[in-house]
């Protein structure tokens, strides 16, 4: 492939391209519920374990991190506060991002990109079936229904390990930690942070399915294609997160 | 019955390196055709263009009265249920067993109950000769058999025309003898128009009613077979001659001194002699006219061993 300067103003165009295909799709029928289930449980099968092994050490460290600076400054009680606050704000939009992309769209790509070189997209199309309705939009929605739930077990995880290191090797006051809970966080913020797994489930799987349906070049081109998914992926959604994190600020009132 | 797939001043290029331009050229209903040409002569692009999978820079391909190049995604997907297409490896999908794959297109687009497909999957897969492997996946099978299986797939839905890619390669003679002759035997049996695009030559000689060739970024010549099969063009002869003497170079072309030399060369050979026997469908098939006529020709020109028993 060469290079060339309107080159990556292509690719992002085709990418919306298809992000709006995959948005017409939508409520066409039938829909592919079959499809759609076992996209599900495979992107979650993929994503559940690495997610909880993530989430604990996540939650952990900020715990640690909390701990020693609410002990300098005397305030131990606010140490649940603030632990439940990083958490269900920014920690678990992040890990639920890292995964649903790391594991989930890469997955979604290499599989789409396997079956591109193989022409089984190709021959789909001959079938006279839109490879976007009947494989994309069931695993668009898979993975947003996934990255949801995901975004739920990290935080409950992940505040499960702060509970767990704060009282059990700081020697916090359980009490005290469960009690302080809802003097930072509000119930808002949990809504907030499925909203952002919500999108970023989308985003990663349409990343992903566009980048495994535009694979050539062989088992190369699949290879190269999960590679760029991931990277674009990521940037993509580090970006989304902070523009998401600005805008609640804005239209949130909050706490404290 | 066959549908008539008319090609007009196609050109398609792939960034500044132009593929084949002006190409031009009808493909008669119900009839069979082969697409010849070197390796890297754009035949698969063809085949791609012709089923809308590619957009043509210029050119139209009109099938029952519409131009396919200009219709809308949606109208697409309705014209591409008139097409089967056999890919090079058969394109089936790896995930699912081959009485799956078959059946995919009856279930995508057809409200027939389990047992009809069942019906219609067997029927195809007996054709194809591969009763007997419906629970195994396309990994577990070899290369015929994936290429057959993939056959049986584009006949399911009853297509009015069948595109062949390379259904030779990666085949042993054997093998290819037998799809041919599958080849011969389905056009006997269901019409469709069919495109073949290859660079077997011995399937070339005795398959088709027509043969196209395509070299050096455009049609070189399209027509009956006999004509092509007696034709002086330099090209022509030396694709289906199979030899090194002629304008067809390693790295495509060569330059014009040395080709007149070689042309000059083989010259003293003299022409080419009378066409090869044409394939026939087998015993057990019903021969359609067309069929019938083909056939009594063939016995005028080559003595009676080809009659029909």
């Amino acid at each position: 492939m060469r290079l060339s300067p309107t080159g990556a103003l292509r690719q992002s165009g085709n990418l919306f391209a298809m992000a709006l295909d995959v948005v017409r799709s939508l409520p066409r029928r039938p829909f592919q519920a079959r499809e759609f289930i076992q996209q599900a449980w495979f992107v979650a099968s993929v994503t559940i374990l690495p997610t909880a092994l993530v989430s604990i050490p996540f939650g952990a460290v900020i715990a640690l991190q909390i701990g020693s600076l609410t002990r300098q400054l005397g305030a131990q009680s606010f140490s649940g506060a603030a632990s439940v606050l990083a958490v269900l704000r920014e920690a678990s939009p992040i890990v639920t991002a890292l995964l649903i992309a790391g594991a989930g769209g890469t997955a979604i790509c290499a599989d789409l990109g396997a079956r591109k070189i193989r022409d089984e997209i190709d021959a789909m199309q001959v079938l006279g079936i839109d490879p976007i309705h009947r494989l994309v939009v069931p695993r668009v929605l898979a993975s947003m229904a996934v990255a949801v739930l995901l975004n739920g077990l990290v935080s409950v995880v992940g505040v499960a390990g702060g509970y767990f290191f704060n009282v059990v090797l700081q020697h916090g006051t359980p009490g005290a930690y469960l009690a302080s809970f809802t003097t930072l966080a509000q119930l808002s913020d949990l809504w907030a942070a499925e909203i952002k797994a919500l999108v970023f489930g989308a985003i990663a799987a349409i990343v992903a399915s566009y980048k495994g349906l535009t694979a050539q070049g062989g088992p190369k081109g699949v290879g190269d294609a999960v590679n760029q998914s991931v990277v674009i992926t990521f940037m993509l959604l580090f970006v989304t997160n902070f523009v998401m994190t600005a805008v609640y600020f804005q239209v949130v009132p909050q706490r404290g | 019955m066959g549908v008539e797939i008319c090609v007009e001043g196609l050109t398609k290029s792939f960034g500044h390196q132009v593929i084949w331009q002006d190409v031009s050229l009808t493909l008669p209903a119900g009839e069979v055709s082969v697409m010849l040409g070197p390796s890297g002569t754009g035949k698969s692009v063809f085949l791609k263009t012709l089923v809308g999978l590619l957009k043509p820079d210029r050119g139209s391909i009109t099938i029952q009265g519409r131009d396919i190049t200009r219709l809308r995604e949606r109208d697409l997907y309705e014209v591409r249920k008139l097409f089967g297409v056999l890919f090079q490896d058969g394109a089936l999908f790896g995930s699912m067993n081959l009485y799956d794959n078959i059946a995919f297109p009856l279930r995508e687009h057809t409200r027939k109950s389990e047992s009809e497909i069942r019906r219609i999957v067997l029927e195809k897969m007996d054709m194809v000769g591969l009763l007997g492997a419906e629970g195994k996946l396309p990994g577990e099978i070899s290369g015929g058999m994936r290429k057959r299986a993939g056959l049986a797939r584009a006949l399911v839905l009853d297509p009015e025309i069948i595109l062949f890619d390379e259904p030779d390669s990666g085949l042993d003679p054997v093998r290819v003898a037998y799809l041919n002759q599958l080849i011969v035997d389905l056009n006997a049996q269901i019409d469709a128009t069919f495109l073949i695009v290859t660079h077997d030559i011995a399937s070339a000689r005795q398959v088709p009613d027509n043969i196209g060739l395509l070299f050096r970024r455009e049609l070189v010549m399209f027509g009956p077979r006999e004509k092509l099969l007696a034709s002086d063009e330099p090209v022509v002869r030396q694709f289906l001659n199979g030899r090194m003497q002629g304008p067809i170079g390693m790295a495509e072309e060569k330059d014009a001194a040395q080709v007149e030399q070689e042309l000059a060369q083989i010259d003293e050979d003299g022409p080419a002699g009378a066409p090869a026997p044409r394939l026939l469908p087998g015993p057990g098939i019903t021969r359609p006219p067309r069929w019938e006529a083909i056939a009594r020709r063939e016995a005028e020109l080559h003595g009676a061993e080809v009659t029909s028993p």
